[in-house]
């Protein structure tokens, strides 16, 4: 385990370095001088020039590299010229948001998928099974935007249950803090729970069919008991997998939610850092969230091995 | 759901169900619709149609008429026209950047899985670099660098889609390239290029394909949320999911203007994912997968 941990370790510096390598060329090979950006109206030539020698913009590009790298090293991440806050706090302010969404929609994402896919494996080729399937496959095709307007019209404008916009800290108002995230969440996890149903659907019939169920039943157990534990547990494996695909789905919808439905997140701070055209702290966040992506598919990985002995000792 | 979360989905299930080899009406529907799209965009300069970009102060948010057949935006622009248009940036910008997509991840994943070492080391481990930014973030840092245009957003999302066809084609080259008639070819003499174009790339050919469509329900999507968030064609030209966002601000006066795009974009994606997997399950070999 400990050698198959070490190799994994390794493998991950030179994809963190080539990371944050493409995250610093797409800032500096593609045209948006950040002098330019920060000087705004009053460019001059002299004035642009001054400002790049100041900040060390016309040193050549791999000097500037390392030395961007050395600062990122040392948890220095830039400070953006708009606001003045460093990018290192502006992130771990929004990112309990953006957790407490994803972890939300997974939730929720899981308590749709699970009993549906045991409903339609037990069932399977019924009604109901082709039923939900069918919903299934027709829910893949609803964009996370098209299911937040959805949701916003009949919950907000029509029904007027829940906020459609806004946000107020858990430790504030532990309600409504809730109160915000329903729609949001609900939002995210309509796009994750198809994903969920259909492989755990398919996973569940191959397992239903397996000696040792016959065995629990014969034995008289409760066919609740059965489905949920006996059954369940060899697709505990498949539910880690599915969750560590929908990572990164789950991060590209988080930006379009927190969005919509003003969420102070991360993805909000993306998006908004190119809408004002804030380089630094866009360039940070970017590189911090493919950081993080990495390191939880690395997590993800782990877990596998964890679950999976035959990873840890076979043909990882 | 918005990402380029192309995942090889492994669904082998083993449906007791015998599922026919007749095509269902449900696909037929589909083909209907995508050539409705098709048509309504190929033939949008012919069509009697408002201009697109026209703005009728008095008549905002009008509703159907016979002169504006789905009534008219907040500034008083035909709805319909700016539908038909806003098809045309789904269609090229879902069509050509899994072209891209298709052209260079196919040619790749099929040289990595036939020649394997060291090349075969390098592209997977300079996809796994573009695999570790989640789609949507690279896609919109780019665009914000680079510009928002449809060429510069179509090579983007193009270049954001090569890994998954990548490692389609890969995967289906390190199976056949086993394969007796391949072994045979070799045997013969013939050259890798002629292995690879003459005897490989039809056999890659038709997963490369139902997955090409699969993607292009993908790509309208990212284009979707891209220009939803305003972040992808630039105003005036019209785009489905520009179209869904300026919507958004009069969901509770005029709901239609958000949901008849919605319903189109829903329409023409769920087309191409059921075109698509129906064809995936047409090229898979796999028991059970028809």
């Amino acid at each position: 385990m400990l050698g198959f941990v070490a190799r994994r370790l390794l493998y991950l510096v030179p994809v963190l370095v080539a990371v944050s390598l493409l995250t610093f060329l797409i800032a500096s090979l593609l045209p948006g001088d950040l002098a330019y950006v920060i000087l705004g109206d009053q460019a001059t030539p002299e004035k642009v020039e001054a400002l790049r020698h100041d900040m060390g913009l016309d040193q050549p590009i791999w000097w500037r590299y390392l030395g961007w790298l050395g600062h990122v090293l040392q948890g220095d991440f830039g400070r953006s010229f708009r606001t003045g806050q460093t990018v290192l706090q502006a992130v771990t302010e929004r990112l309990p948001v953006s957790f407490e969404l994803m972890i939300l929609a997974e939730i929720i994402g899981l308590a749709i998928g699970v009993p549906l896919a045991i409903a339609c494996a037990v069932r399977s080729g019924s009604a109901f099974d082709r039923f939900m399937t069918g919903s299934a496959f027709g829910m893949l095709s609803v964009p996370t935007f098209l299911s937040a307007i959805l949701l916003i019209y009949l919950f907000a404008v029509e029904l007027r249950w829940l906020p459609a916009t806004g946000y107020v800290p858990f430790q504030e108002d532990p309600v409504g803090n809730l109160r915000f995230f329903v729609l949001p969440a609900l939002t995210l996890a309509l796009a994750e729970w198809p994903g969920i149903m259909r492989v755990l659907r398919s996973d569940m019939i191959a397992t239903l069919q397996e000696d040792y169920i016959a065995m629990a039943k014969a034995k008289g157990l409760k066919p609740s008991r059965i489905l949920f534990v006996h059954a369940l547990k060899p697709s505990s494996l498949t539910l880690v997998t599915i969750t560590g695909i929908n990572i990164g789905r789950l991060i590209g919808g988080a930006v379009i939610v927190e969005t919509i439905f003003a969420l102070p997140g991360i993805g909000r701070l993306l998006v908004g850092a190119i809408y004002t055209r804030d380089l630094i702290i866009l360039q940070g966040v970017v590189l911090l969230v493919a950081a993080g992506f990495v390191i939880m598919n690395f997590i993800v990985d782990m877990l596998y091995a964890v679950l999976d002995p035959r990873i840890r000792y076979g043909h990882a | 759901m918005a990402t380029l979360e192309l995942s090889i989905d492994e669904d082998v299930a083993v449906s007791p169900v015998k599922r026919t080899r007749r095509l269902g009406p449900l696909f037929w529907a589909a083909i209907a619709w995508i050539i409705l799209v098709f048509a309504a965009a190929g033939l949008v300069g012919v069509l009697p149609l408002p201009s697109p970009t026209d703005m009728d102060m008095l008549e905002r948010r009008a509703p159907a008429s016979p002169l504006h057949w789905l009534g008219t935006d907040g500034l008083g622009r035909d709805e319909l026209a700016r539908l038909i248009y806003g098809a045309r940036i789904s269609l090229i910008v879902g069509l050509c950047a899994p072209m891209i997509g298709v052209t260079i991840g196919g040619a790749l994943g099929m040289l990595a899985g036939y020649f394997r070492g060291r090349l075969e080391t390098l592209v997977v481990g300079s996809m796994d670099v573009l695999l570790a930014f989640p789609p949507l973030i690279l896609a919109l840092a780019v665009t914000a660098y680079l510009g928002q245009s449809l060429l510069n957003l179509t090579c983007i999302l193009g270049v954001l889609g090569i890994p998954a066809f990548m490692r389609v084609a890969r995967a289906a080259t390190l199976t056949l390239a086993r394969r007796e008639f391949v072994i045979a070819a070799q045997a013969l003499g013939a050259t890798h290029a002629r292995i690879l174009l003459r005897e490989l790339l039809p056999n890659v050919f038709l997963p490369l394909v139902a997955f090409f469509l699969l993607g292009v329900a993908v790509f309208i999507v990212v284009e979707g949320a891209m220009s939803f968030l305003g972040l992808g064609v630039p105003p005036p030209i019209s785009s489905w999911g520009s179209m869904i966002g300026e919507g958004r601000e009069s969901l509770d006066v005029a709901p239609s203007l958000a949901f008849i795009p919605a319903i189109t974009m829903f329409l023409t994606v769920l087309s191409f994912n059921l075109i698509g997997d129906t064809l995936r399950a047409f090229t898979d070999p796999r028991q059970g997968a028809l």
